[in-house]
């Protein structure tokens, strides 16, 4: 089997001695095909149907841009901020030793096991002008809620176990030799964070950083709630795909869909391709 | 150049004293050797000469001066780390200079300086033209080469190596071994160096630090540990040895009720252990007072055939080298005596 996939051109890795490559591929492919790429393919069909002159309309209808604007504008400063505080959470889970360590380790997962609604709920609950949180900005004339503050803080909730659980382990290998050593050649603590540690966790820190953001675009449930919904303001795409599905308009809503599914691919992509190079330099990532 | 002094250091982890009340001291521009079997307590005493963990007890000086409030950063020592601990984000060239890229920029050289210094390095440790590939790009010789340029680079006073040529193979570490001693011979840097290969640290040390359990066994030259190890466990560990339980009485070697002719002048009367090599023996033919042995087993060696032997009826066994050519044939009698040898009083 090894002997078939060696000769193919295309193959992108050598084939290992482990046997059953071709196998493997295959299911994974064929596995790969039935849940991700013919639902894409059905969506891209559906907007086909469109003209080009009708999409061009809904993608630059103002509302449409408004949501798209808002909703990756939102991810990504989420993820950006998940970057920072996932690393930072990390260290300490990985590098510290306290009582309720386990605990705060097991915290981390709960954005995961939340039903988004409840999450949504809460988050509103809390950041709404009258809310716990929310009253303390209410003097300064800061509303966190219905407005895309809200919605990027429910963002950060969703993502930050993506970046924590992505670095953490990465973090967990690092070699404490290494750190002894760039004491050893004279690095100070913060030398040695800021030009050997992190640098080293680079690769696994944009990996955090791509699924937190992709979560982000993506993220429904939670965002609603606390988003308030106003066109223009806080409607994200997500949300405007439900509308316009509610009023019958597929062809709209699926328009939205692809233009969302175009630039998280090409986002991923650009990613990826900045991964498949550090592993090259590096040998991981 | 510095010389190191370890002043009766102790150290413990979690009660368990992992160095005993050593006492150790390293000469400026010596290349010493830590030789000892796993779990000896080398790389403990490697780092607290680092400084990258502290003793429990007792005192490590350079030059004279109490080191144990000088951080590792300020100790100025090069240490070159069993797996090399290299920076994988980095060039060779980067790692190279590292250490001096760190520094303040009161005291750091200029860019083109830093470059010079790298280049030269690199030279030193004939890698030159590879100074832009990754440390995952290189093999285990060459990792091992960047590992000891980086060490350089900063121009440490003393050079500590962990078993530097621990993970590659025979003849690779050949080579090191060689480019080490040429290495320090032309730096003069102090440099101790961990080993648990006695081969390695005969041929390339100036002095060898036996160590066992936490405690220094001897320190010496080569010839002084394998011509006259100090102790028992000295003379198993380093080269080849042949045990006997004999008596010393009258000033002779006893084995049972036989003389064996060796002549114990200055040695303890009562039971002892008498060691020697198995290649340093003299063969005889009848034996008025000598060992008398039958072969019961033959290996063959590189440059020779090893023979195991029983005495005394087949209650005791010994291992002696016969040139490859020698006829003797299983169940043979065999007649020998040490050349060498040493005793070791034993409590009976
Ligand atoms: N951080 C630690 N915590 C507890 N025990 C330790 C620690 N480091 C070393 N020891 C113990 O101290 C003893 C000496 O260890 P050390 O690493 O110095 O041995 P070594 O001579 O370098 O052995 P090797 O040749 O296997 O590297 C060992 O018994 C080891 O288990
Ligand atoms: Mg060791």
């Amino acid at each position: 089997m090894t002997s078939t996939t060696a000769s193919t051109r295309w193959r992108l890795k050598e084939p290992s001695i482990i046997p059953g490559f071709g196998l493997t591929l295959g299911f994974s492919l064929a596995y790969l095909g039935l849940i991700i790429l013919i639902p894409l393919a059905g969506l891209i069909f559906r907007a086909s149907s469109l003209s080009a002159s009708e999409f061009l309309s809904i993608l630059t209808d103002e509302r449409t841009l408004a949501a798209l604007k808002i909703s990756f504008g939102t991810a990504l400063i989420a993820a950006l901020i998940n970057v920072v505080f996932g690393v930072l959470i990390c260290w300490v889970l990985v590098r510290y030793d306290f009582p309720g360590r386990r605990l705060i380790d097991a915290m981390v997962d709960l954005p995961f096991a939340l039903p988004t609604a409840v999450a949504g709920i809460a988050l509103s609950a809390l950041y709404a002008p009258k809310g716990w949180i929310g009253a303390w900005f209410t003097p300064f004339d800061i509303r966190i809620a219905y407005t895309p503050i809200g919605i990027t803080i429910a963002l950060i909730f969703i993502g930050l176990p993506f970046v924590v659980r992505t670095v953490q382990p990465v973090m967990e290998e690092i070699d404490r030799e290494v750190e002894e050593a760039a004491a050893t050649l004279g690095a100070n603590r913060f030398q040695t964070v800021f030009k050997v540690l992190l640098p080293s966790l680079l690769p696994a820190i944009m990996t955090g950083f791509a699924l937190a953001f992709a979560r982000g675009v993506g993220e429904y449930g939670s965002v609603v709630f606390i988003a308030g919904n106003i066109p223009y303001v806080s409607e994200i795409a997500p949300l405007l795909i439900v509308i316009r599905l509610e009023e019958f308009n597929y062809a709209g809503a699926t328009a939205i869909a692809t233009i969302m599914l175009v630039i998280s691919f090409a986002m991923l992509l650009i990613i990826n391709l900045i991964q498949s190079w550090s592993r090259g330099r590096y040998g991981h990532g | 150049m510095m010389e190191v002094t370890v002043s009766n250091v102790t150290k413990e982890f979690a009660r368990f004293p992992a160095l005993n009340d050593v006492s150790l001291d390293i000469r400026s521009g010596e290349l010493i050797a830590l030789l000892g079997p796993s779990g000896s307590g080398k790389t403990t005493l490697l780092r607290l000469i680092a400084g990258l963990d502290q003793p429990t007890n007792g005192k490590i000086l350079f030059g004279g001066e109490d080191a144990s409030h000088k951080s590792v950063q300020e100790r100025n020592i090069g240490f070159v780390f069993q797996h090399y601990a290299l920076f994988r984000h980095m060039t060779v060239a980067e790692n190279i200079a590292f250490g001096l890229n760190v520094r303040p920029s009161s005291t750091r050289p200029p860019k083109n300086e830093i470059r010079k210094r790298v280049a030269e390095l690199l030279e030193m440790v004939h890698l030159s033209g590879l100074e832009k590939r990754y440390p995952n790009q290189l093999s285990g010789g060459q990792r091992q080469r960047v590992a000891l340029a980086r060490a350089m680079a900063i121009e440490p006073r003393v050079l500590l190596l962990d078993e530097p040529f621990g993970a590659l193979d025979a003849k690779v570490r050949k080579e090191l071994r060689k480019w080490l001693r040429e290495f320090h011979d032309r730096t003069g840097h102090t440099t101790v160096f961990v080993t648990h290969d006695q081969e390695e640290a005969l041929e390339l040390a100036d002095r060898v630090v036996v160590m066992s359990q936490g405690k220094i066994e001897q320190v010496g030259s080569a010839d002084d540990v394998y011509d006259k190890p100090g102790s028992p466990f000295v003379h198993r560990f380093i080269g080849e040895a042949s045990e006997l339980p004999v008596r010393v009485e009258n000033g002779e070697v006893w084995l049972d009720d036989r003389t064996v002719g060796l002549k114990a002048d200055g040695a303890a009367e009562g039971p002892s252990s008498l060691f020697f090599r198995p290649h340093d023996i003299e063969f005889l033919s009848g034996c008025g007072g000598c060992f008398d042995g039958v072969v019961v087993g033959s290996r063959r060696l590189a440059g020779a055939r090893r023979l195991e032997l029983e005495l005394g009826g087949s209650q005791y066994r010994v291992e002696v080298d016969v040139p490859v050519d020698h006829p003797a044939a299983l169940r043979s009698q065999i007649n020998f005596r040490p050349k060498h040898w040493q005793l070791f009083p034993r409590s009976a």
